[in-house]
């Protein structure tokens, strides 16, 4: 097998492929091959911490309410690449990005591209639920006051989040009681509502449902569901079935040890649809890895 | 089965019940022996001590050793009334100056500084240093700041309170820094990840949270300075005064500067209200001990 990563750009064309998306279904099968109208792009994404590479050569394309999920092995480099999307990489000591992501064109590594205007766009959920230690409401109008965003009434776009979220009938009574009496996956639920407070326009999601039960779990993803309608998202997960449940199209990564340092660095495999890439993916690595023989 | 079991059973039996335990040997014992002597003698010379002081001081405990003020004319009637009220003076300007001095330096270290930067990692080794300096070098320091600021007068509340103020900014650094650094990363990434900058972060969510552990860090620390006297004999507090301060500017003097100023003198009068008023200090120094284990206890926020 090439050790060059193949991508949506450089993937041959299948001839089953035609025939599997349309055993596959209707949705899938409408579903172009590669996003149309891309919201954001990486290309040749390349992630350092000091001297280490941890992330080559990616090339990725998320298109336009859809739900992208980036799935692989632990240490591919999948969370890394998802926080490269709202420049949340930028915290980390010695992080260093070379390439490009581009948010509808425009390259968010450019300089005089402020970061945090850029995660008022592409918002983020995170692995453990973290609301913060403030009521429920406040927890929803932190994001719209501290960006300044112009609000004719907090009540109402506190109620708007929470119903966008699916929490609202479950908070409505008490949301003046702190974040911290809710359960697990209300929390995330509210992490969530959180995030669309803000408005933005993509949202990233790193294991969003690791820490929750598998009905808080299906919760969740109905409410992904939900959102594409409104967002794009972008999804990490550990969970195979999760991607295939959700998401419109996956990118597959794997981790390449280097001979002689041992450093292992994260590399794109395989991009496509995902009821393709789930039925009859076209690199090996990406089989080994869906049918459990690695991994 | 059962005789399997059983058979087992008193395997075990006949290990286990020797009839002696390991950790009865001579040599545990005396380990033992060892330890509880330390313990002992450790807590009993503070036992002593304090009994001794309230035992010196027994016939003092009455209202004019804190409302009145003192008196060599009339020593058994003697009080430290300008001590006590010095003291708390003294606690409110040092507090005052010590406080957002030492919150805005732990923020800058932990929240904004560099941790790469040459200077910064000089900040770090130096404020560890700083903790251990001599209280005696900071009154001679808070003399020289009042030269550098203009200001001649000695023993004044003002150089009181700069010289306990450069005693306490250590600790207040130090364990404002454990109280921010205690707050989950994941509140700050949550606020960044909406927006916020990291001001709006650190003013917002990591400061409110860390409120508990800064005042708690703020009393112990000011609990070690309320007994200070060395720092404020540099900075030439009287050793009694006969009224109480009505200014930064005004005169000054504090409880341990009294109790020291007593303790050299002839009458015995005096000597046993000194005792008393230790008795007096020990209590401020635990009542603000308290507080600060209250505060702890209460505001204890499990992540």
């Amino acid at each position: 097998m090439a050790t060059t990563p193949a991508t949506f750009s450089t993937r041959p064309k299948d001839p089953q492929e035609d025939l599997m998306t349309s055993v596959a279904g209707e949705d899938q099968g409408t579903l172009p091959e590669l996003p149309p109208e891309p919201v954001m792009e990486a290309n040749k994404l390349n992630v350092f911490y000091g001297d280490f590479h941890a992330v080559h050569d990616v090339d990725l394309r998320f298109g336009k309410n859809e739900i992208t999920a980036l799935i692989g092995p632990s240490g591919c480099g999948k969370s890394t690449v998802l926080r490269c999307l709202n420049r949340m990489n930028d915290l980390v000591a010695g992080a260093r990005v070379e390439g490009e992501v581009t948010y509808h064109g425009k390259n968010i590594y450019d300089r005089g591209v402020d970061p945090i205007a850029v995660r008022t766009h592409i918002g983020m959920v995170f692995q453990k639920p973290n609301p913060f230690p403030k009521s429920i409401f406040d927890n929803i109008a932190y994001g719209p006051r501290v960006t300044g965003m112009k609000v004719d009434s907090m009540d109402d776009l506190v109620e708007q989040a929470l119903r966008g979220a699916a929490l609202w009938d479950e908070v409505k009574d008490k949301l003046k009681q702190s974040a911290y009496g809710l359960s697990g996956g209300q929390q995330q639920r509210l992490c969530i509502a959180r995030t669309i407070a803000t408005r933005p326009d993509v949202i990233l999601m790193d294991e969003p449902c690791s820490a929750l039960d598998p009905i808080a779990t299906s919760r969740i993803e109905d409410l992904m569901m939900e959102l594409r309608s409104d967002y794009t998202i972008i999804i990490v997960t550990h969970n195979m079935q999760q991607a295939a449940r959700v998401s419109d199209r996956t990118a597959f990564f794997t981790a390449k040890a280097d001979e002689t340092t041992g450093n292992r660095t994260g590399l794109l495999v395989e991009f496509d649809r995902t009821k393709t890439l789930f039925s009859n993916p076209s690199d090996r690595r990406t089989e080994d890895y869906i049918s459990g023989r690695f991994g | 089965m059962s005789v399997a079991s059983t058979t087992a059973r008193e395997v075990t039996a006949s290990v286990v019940a020797t009839g002696r335990s390991r950790d009865r040997t001579p040599r545990s014992l005396i380990f033992l022996a060892l330890l509880w002597f330390s313990l002992f003698f450790g807590v009993m010379v503070l036992v002593a001590l304090i009994v001794d002081t309230a035992i010196q001081g027994a016939g003092r405990f009455d209202a004019a050793l804190i409302t009145d003020y003192s008196s060599r004319v009339r020593p058994e009637t003697t009080g430290f009334r300008a001590g006590i009220i010095g003291s708390l003076w003294l606690m409110a300007f040092t507090a005052l100056m010590a406080v957002p001095l030492g919150i805005a330096a732990a923020l800058y270290l932990e929240e904004f500084a560099d941790k790469d930067r040459w200077y910064n990692r000089l900040i770090e080794l130096n404020l560890q240093n700083l903790a251990a300096v001599p209280s005696i070098i900071y009154g001679l320091l808070a003399v020289a700041v009042m030269a550098l600021i203009g200001f001649q007068q000695t023993g004044i509340v003002l150089g009181g309170a700069i010289a306990l103020a450069l005693l306490i900014l250590p600790v207040i650094i130090i364990t404002t820094r454990e109280a921010v650094r205690s707050v989950p990363q994941d509140i700050r990434q949550g606020s960044l990840a909406l927006g916020a900058t990291v001001w709006q972060t650190t003013w917002r969510q990591t400061l409110p949270s860390a409120v508990p552990g800064i005042a708690t860090g703020t009393i112990l620390g000011l609990s070690r300075a309320i007994g200070e006297a060395a720092p404020l004999i540099v900075v030439g507090l009287a050793g009694s005064l006969l009224f109480s301060p009505t200014g930064v500017l005004s005169p000054i003097t504090a409880l341990p500067m009294q109790i020291y100023s007593l303790t050299s003198q002839s009458q015995a009068e005096l000597r046993e209200a000194a005792s008393a008023a230790i008795i007096v200090l020990l209590v401020m120094i635990l009542g603000l001990n308290a507080l600060a284990i209250f505060i702890r206890n209460k505001f204890q926020r499990s992540w």
